[in-house]
């Protein structure tokens, strides 16, 4: 019979049964049993993996939130609140959604240092790099639509400032920012729309770029500490000798450190769920009211940097376009660096003392720049911001002559790895 | 060596100084030194609440059943002594007094209180409640350093008494100077010791309506901590023993 | 570096890892299945009631709604408590055995006081509403009706006490809900004690 050739070349039985007719056992095998990575890995390469993690949990938590919630102007509030007191464990599961958001940009901005690190960007991995630049652009895109929907003042002022920001584009400006909110003002119109965003069409957008992202790096194979490329040199089996499957070797290990975020995480959700007000803000408990800003407005600390950077830029030639264009030119820059780095290494460890310094002061530019975004304006502030807005483009747009002239440290042949 | 050292110093230093440098700058008032797990605290809180806050300010997301099985209040008790509308037990608390009404009389309507706590903190609140002083100027006779120009009249003067303010004597100037302490005019029924026990349960009690799970959810974590931890020492164990293959 | 696989220790930790695991995933998928019972809202909105049937006239019927469903209560004529003694030849669970109602129900009247009968209006058979049909002997069920209600979804029939007639679709009689009287006049429907209200 027909069926027995393709199903006595495998397994019987079930496994056999599903295999002649999808290719699970291939797949597995592609990406999970004899997929190898590098086995120098070291911590930072944890984030990925945390990412999709913290993925899972916020679809998860977020569908259990949209049976409760209500996205209108009138019952938004009420409905979170609603959430929190009468829907049993309502509490945990928005308390998980609200520091997932934040884990989420934890793991992704120390993922993304990571491959600043060891030049993850760099060729032949540059598709890989701009599909997780896109999923940063949509998890902003997220972050900020589902930060309206609790309606509280910062949601709405928050939302108005960033929407006024459109607002500055010459010509256009005015009638993109009606068309965004298809209102005169944040109102239940725009709600409403964030809340379809915010749900269905973002997370959509989202989970596609993830598996691309992922069978990119399957493609290519991970880069590792050390920068060189394991597929060069391979054993008498035809793997990469400085390789290790990834189950179970990466999945024990991956085991161990979602342990440990874990115990982060869940100390945050069940001991400080407002972080001191960073992830969830004091005015934020106060239901919007467009007739009173709250004293201070803020975005959440992920976006600070960027309005920081926003606040930087003075106004000139009669508009505010600089800053949105200093702002949004802060993140596609990233996308160029796999074309910007010119250093003859991939990793940091190889890099000469110039790129060193000039990967700390990026690091602590943001950092700044974030503790600045986070405060009222003043102009101890605002100099700081100005002169970390300049160190933070100069670690990019210097980069095509300081990696090129800095020295390095000849690269190893293979990995360097000590046994436990 | 020496510039890969002084980098990541300088990189953890600013990662662990600027969240220190948030966290700290917040909290300028005095802590009200509350706690969520003091039952009978609490249960004097909805007393004090009951009887000198529901009259205008509404709690519109406490169902009272919710704060009478939290506090240990027998049901009939809670509707004899702290239920003074018509509301039924499992009906939240809503306040005697209309919004119109309020806005008519105090040119605001006295914001609801769920969540009080939770916007502006309990120490802001213990700071605000023990902050009137005498001020003819305004159209309820006081005023409030915490929140100037409050609408809110001085509801629990009786308790306090009336307090003026005594300021730093300035160098010459005509104008008010700096505020320096208050000062004691009128004596109210209870001592100030007393009467900040009294506010320091309100708020407690105010703390607790903000966020009613937050006694249990601690509890709660502290389980969930330890399940980790059992999770994570077998994860690492695993881990630590297949990696023996790896050389 | 030669060391032997310990398989026994692998296995060991593989299991203790994986069940600690299996655990962990059931902690977690509680509060996610607890969040669909129903909420603090949805326990006040379904409290129990209190209806006012001092001015129900007798051999006359009250609607409301409790819990999204019909409650009727019927106050009885004395003619009407007798017609069902004639009925309960013709029906199928005459003695209450097979149906839905508080201990105190379970008795010819299907109720605390005879002279009014309080049921959930809900067909047993498939949750139609079915009508009031009073009159004996009403042509639009059939000649020797003995007075009762009935459901026009598929013909079921029930006396005066709501219990249901042998040879129809129905196989239980109408349900009682816990009530009890606050006063002789006020009737709480959704609880059998008043202290709990």
């Amino acid at each position: 019979m027909g069926t027995e050739n393709y199903g006595s070349a495998q397994a019987a039985g079930l496994w056999g049964w599903i295999n002649a007719r999808f290719p699970l056992d291939k797949m597995l095998k592609e990406h999970v049993t004899e997929y190898y990575a590098p086995k120098n890995f070291n911590f930072w390469y944890l984030f990925g993996v945390l990412s999709l993690v913290v993925l899972v949990i916020q679809l998860v938590t977020g569908i259990f939130l949209t049976m409760n919630y209500k996205p209108s102007a009138a019952e938004a509030f009420a409905s979170v609140e609603y959430i929190m007191r009468d829907v049993e464990w309502g509490w945990l599961i928005r308390y998980l959604h609200s520091t997932g958001a934040s884990a989420f940009f934890i793991v992704v901005y120390l993922h993304m240092f990571r491959a600043l690190m060891y030049g993850s960007y760099r060729s032949p991995r540059e598709l890989l790099w701009i599909f997780g630049m896109l999923i940063y652009l949509c998890l902003m895109a997220e972050a900020f639509m589902g930060y309206l929907l609790p309606w509280g003042n910062m949601s709405y002022w928050g939302a108005q400032v960033i929407v006024s920001l459109f607002g500055t584009i010459p010509v256009i400006g005015d009638s993109l920012a009606e068309w965004i909110k298809g209102d005169y003002f944040i109102s239940d119109i725009t709600l409403n729309r964030f809340f379809a965003l915010h749900v269905i069409a973002i997370p959509l957008i989202l989970v596609f770029l993830v598996v691309a992202h992922i069978l990119a790096l399957h493609e290519v194979g991970s880069s590792n500490p050390d920068g060189v490329e394991i597929k060069k040199i391979k054993g008498p089996d035809g793997h990469p000798v400085d390789g290790v499957r990834f189950h179970p070797y990466m999945t024990v290990k991956d085991t161990f450190g979602l342990g440990m975020f874990l115990l982060m995480f869940c100390g945050i959700v069940f001991f400080a769920p407002t972080f001191g007000g960073l992830f969830l803000e004091g005015p934020n408990f106060e239901q919007a009211n467009p007739m009173q800003t709250p004293p201070h407005i803020a975005p959440v600390w992920y976006f600070t940097p960027f309005y920081a950077m926003l606040r930087a830029v003075p106004s000139f030639l009669g508009t505010q376009v600089w800053g949105v264009i200093v702002m949004f030119g802060a993140i596609a820059l990233l996308v160029f660096l796999p074309w910007l780095d010119r250093s003859p290494v991939n990793s940091i460890r190889y890099k000469g003392p110039i790129s060193k310094l000039a990967l700390a002061l990026f690091a602590v530019s943001f950092a700044v720049l974030a503790y600045c975004g986070m405060k009222p304006p003043s102009p101890t502030l605002l100099l700081l911001s100005r002169t970390f807005t300049a160190v933070y483009f100069a670690f990019f747009l210097l980069m095509p002559w300081y990696s090129r002239v800095d020295k390095t440290k000849p690269v190893p042949e293979r990995v360097t790895y000590h046994a436990h | 060596m020496p510039i890969k050292k002084l980098a990541s110093a300088l990189v953890a230093v600013t990662l662990l100084a600027l969240p220190l440098a948030v966290l700290a700058s917040e909290g300028a008032f005095e802590p009200a030194g509350n706690d969520v797990r003091n039952i009978a605290s609490l249960q004097r809180g909805a007393r004090n609440f009951m009887n000198y806050c529901s009259g205008c300010h509404s709690a519109k997301f406490v169902r009272y059943n919710r704060v009478a099985a939290d506090l240990n209040i027998p049901e009939p008790e809670m509707k004899k002594n702290l239920m003074f509308t018509s509301d039924k037990p499992f009906e939240t608390i809503r306040s005697a007094l209309a919004a119109d009404d309020g806005k008519k009389w105090f040119g605001n309507a006295p914001p609801d209180l769920s969540l009080m706590a939770r916007a502006r903190g309990s120490d802001y609140i213990y700071a605000f409640l023990r902050s009137f002083y005498r001020d003819p100027s305004r159209p309820t006779g006081a005023n409030n350093t915490v929140l100037p120009g409050t609408a809110m009249p001085h509801v629990l003067a009786d308790l306090q008494g009336v307090q003026t303010i005594v300021y730093k004597a300035t160098e010459g100037s005509a104008g008010k100077g700096e505020f320096e302490r208050f000062e004691l005019a009128d004596k109210g029924t209870l001592t100030p010791a007393q009467y900040d026990e009294f506010v320091r349960d309100t708020v407690n009690f105010l703390q607790y309506i903000g966020e009613p799970i937050e006694a249990k959810r601690k509890d709660l974590g502290i389980w969930v901590t330890l399940f980790l931890l059992m999770f994570t020492a077998f994860a690492y164990l695993l881990y630590k023993e297949y990696w023996k293959d790896v050389h | 570096m030669s060391e032997e696989v310990d398989q026994g220790r692998r296995r060991l930790l593989t299991a203790a890892t994986s069940l600690t695991g299996a655990v962990g995933v059931v902690f977690v998928a509680t509060p996610f299945l607890a969040s669909w019972k129903p909420s603090a809202r949805a326990k006040a909105l379904g409290a129990p009631i209190e209806i006012d049937v001092s001015k129900l006239e007798p051999g006359s019927m009250l609607k409301v709604e409790w819990r999204g469903k019909p409650v009727w209560v019927l106050r009885r004529t004395p003619e009407m408590l007798k017609q069902l003694e004639k009925a309960t030849p013709f029906l199928l669970d005459p003695a209450s055995d097979g149906s839905v109602q508080p201990a105190y129900a379970k008795n010819d009247a299907r109720a605390l006081k005879p002279e009014y009968l309080v049921v959930l209006g809900v067909c047993t058979h498939l949750g139609c509403a079915p009508m009031p049909k009073f009159e004996a002997a009403d042509v639009t069920v059939s000649a020797d009706w003995p007075g009762g209600f009935y459901c026009p979804c598929h013909g079921s029939k029930f006396d005066l006490s709501g219990r249901v007639f042998k040879g129809v679709p129905a196989p239980a009689n109408l349900a009682v809900p816990p009530y009890t009287f606050v006063t002789d006049g006020r009737i709480l429907v959704g609880s059998d004690s008043t202290q709990s209200a």
